[in-house]
């Protein structure tokens, strides 16, 4: 029996180099302005996912994403990298999905992929930093998890030891399966494209891709079908539309404030002696340094 | 309305962890405000005498679970506790601690009681809030306020309708006051006889290497911050010297941390800890957002940056324009000069 892997990726608007362009006037993001990429700890994770994969007998990586047509491209990158198969849920009915809702989601797509032994996710996405939605979603799957892991330290058939990174120290944990795992940032990077894997999967498309082209490609995808990667609407994954997007997410955003700093009165200096003497002087008149 | 409960983590060493008694504090105040009672859950093994370090923290209620099972903290046994005493008590606010714990579990308890969760809020008020589609008010709700985007806006969240409204904030950011030395509450011991199957234990834990907290930038009065300006190891030297010289600690941006220059704990920022000394010196930080939300309400803030456009120059009391090589000694001169 193989043993089945489900990794769960995002893509996401990249949050740590944002330019000026990037917030409009007006306070909101400017999402166009950002490039899209590969959720970092969900390399992590990604990483983590192809290492069991290396050490079991006959095991498959799956990727689930979710998010809009293009987030396809996680999925292909996965499989440059070593994924074998991947899942696209996308419907406009799951925008506005707070991290509730997004886990009622996924863990319905995971739930048609079961049975599975492993969950594997990123500890938190870039954009929101929130660390949720993996924990949300192996609750609501009723299974196990260990958070922050860092290391893949054994696995056998029936169960898996893993390192886990926590704030002061490290833990080593075992569980068996199905477990839900999230990765932390300081687990192992994840490997680069292979060439052969490259040439292999570059044609992968959704539906909706396909339907974009311009040739009729469709023998090719009759003859691979690892070719094809599917989309998972709402109906698909047999959700309730209420318990989705804005009705399904309790909690709601009230304000939203661009960051500004407030100025204050600041006292310009330069390096002379002088001026150094002066401000030190005044810190240690004023008591605070003593 | 109903209570505020604030989860309690346990440390190694046994006492109740700071970022609790700092949410106590809170929420008491947001207790006071409402006009309900504050909660307090401690889950954990060898817990007797524990309530005299919450009670002093206006604590009313105490419900406490004492089981050699239940410490170090793993996650099943934990949530199903919470998720119980929860479904029974329907507290009107969950408070836990943005760390490895407190992230840990509260996404499993939202998850089950389908309510709304915001992690690492920097700031939580009450308020009200008016739903124009559905012409509806909602009074004296928990404004949630956090960081979003990278820190690039700061969102105030609210969970109009779902309870418990929860929330996650890291240690530092709230006060820790104790409310009276006095102040007398009620224990509740939480049932366990029967709660428990054998999948709540599935994790077990085999190691542990816990280290006592070495590095204690979060309560220094003095912080001599780095950021990628710095340049080298060898210059963080000079901030050490300088630090060492004031009786503070070293801090520094993510940027000096990834560049290899500081460890990791020394990290301040939205991704690393948030800290309010009486003086702040940022030498050669530029000065993004997520690093400014984890050290704006220093009291005092010093800028040493050869960039006098530096976005942190703003939010300084004294910009010096100039590099910390050549700042940096003539400070430790003047200081060792004129210091009694």
């Amino acid at each position: 029996m193989s043993f089945k892997i489900i990794v769960l990726a995002k893509q996401v608007p990249d949050t740590r180099n944002v330019g000026k362009d990037a917030m409009k006037a007006d306070g909101t993001v400017n999402r166009a302005a950002l490039p899209a990429i590969y959720n970092p700890e969900d390399l992590n994770a990604l990483e983590f996912a192809l290492r069991v994969k290396d050490k079991m007998k006959d095991a498959e990586v799956i990727v689930l994403t979710m998010g809009p047509f293009r987030a396809a491209e996680i999925i292909r990158e996965s499989m440059y990298r070593g994924a074998d198969r991947g899942f696209l849920i996308t419907d406009r009915k799951f925008a506005g999905s707070d991290t509730l809702a997004t886990s009622y989601a996924i863990s319905l797509a995971v739930k048609k992929l079961a049975p599975f032994d492993l969950l594997v996710a990123g500890r938190q996405a870039i954009d929101g930093d929130t660390a949720q939605v993996g924990p949300q979603t192996a609750e609501k799957l009723g299974i196990p998890q260990v958070t922050y892991a860092e290391e893949l330290v054994d696995i056998t058939s029936k169960d898996i030891t893993i390192k886990r990174r926590l704030e002061r120290g490290v833990e080593t944990v075992k569980a068996a399966f199905p477990l839900a795992v999230t990765v932390h940032g300081s687990a192992a990077d994840c490997r680069p494209r292979k060439a052969k894997r490259l040439m292999k999967y570059k044609h992968a498309k959704t539906v909706t891709e396909l339907q974009n082209e311009t040739k009729d490609y469709t023998h090719l995808y009759n003859e691979r079908p690892y070719l094809n990667i599917e989309e998972w609407t709402v109906d698909d994954i047999n959700a309730d539309v209420e318990a989705l997007g804005l009705s399904g997410s309790p909690t709601k955003v009230k304000a939203i404030q661009n960051v500004v700093f407030q100025s204050k009165d600041s006292k310009v200096l330069g390096t002379s002696d002088e001026e150094i003497n002066d401000l030190m002087k005044e810190l240690l008149d004023s008591h605070i340094i003593g | 309305m109903n209570n505020i409960f604030v989860y309690c983590e346990i440390t190694e060493e046994g006492y109740v962890a700071d970022v609790s008694l700092e949410l106590l504090t809170k929420g008491r105040s947001l207790a006071d405000e409402l006009n309900v009672k504050l909660e307090a859950v401690v889950i954990g093994a060898n817990l007797k005498g524990i309530e005299k370090e919450i009670f002093p923290y206006g604590v009313d209620f105490i419900h406490i679970a004492d089981d050699k099972k239940l410490f170090p903290y793993t996650t099943g046994p934990h949530a199903k506790l919470l998720i119980k005493l929860f479904k029974e008590q329907k507290p009107e606010i969950v408070l836990f601690g943005a760390s490895s714990i407190g992230r840990d579990i509260g996404p499993r308890i939202a998850s089950a009681l389908k309510c709304g969760l915001t992690a690492d809020c920097t700031s939580l008020i009450i308020g009200n809030h008016e739903d124009k589609k559905q012409k509806k008010v909602y009074k004296n709700l928990l404004y949630q306020i956090r960081p979003a985007f990278g820190g690039n806006i700061i969102a105030t969240i609210i969970n109009p309708e779902t309870r418990p409204q929860i929330a996650t904030v890291r240690e530092g950011v709230m006060k820790k006051e104790i409310k009276s030395a006095d102040y007398k509450g009620e224990i509740f011991p939480i049932d366990l006889n029967n709660v428990f199957d054998e999948l709540d234990f599935a994790v077990q834990i085999i190691d542990r290497h816990i280290e006592k907290q070495k590095v204690n930038i979060k309560n220094s009065q003095i912080i001599v911050s780095g950021g990628y300006g710095v340049g080298s190891k060898e210059n963080f030297q000079l901030l050490t010297d300088l630090a060492d010289l004031l009786g503070g600690e070293v801090g520094a941006s993510r940027a000096a941390v990834d560049a290899g220059f500081v460890p990791h704990e020394r990290q301040i920022g939205q991704t690393g800890v948030t800290v309010r000394p009486k003086l702040y010196i940022a030498c050669g930080i530029s000065g993004a957002v997520q690093h400014s939300a984890g050290m704006d309400e220093s009291s005092k803030i010093i800028s040493i940056n050869t960039d006098p456009q530096a976005p942190i120059n703003q939010i300084a009391d004294y910009t010096i324009t100039g590099s910390v090589e050549e700042v940096i000694p003539k400070m430790i001169k003047y200081y060792k000069e004129n210091s009694k």
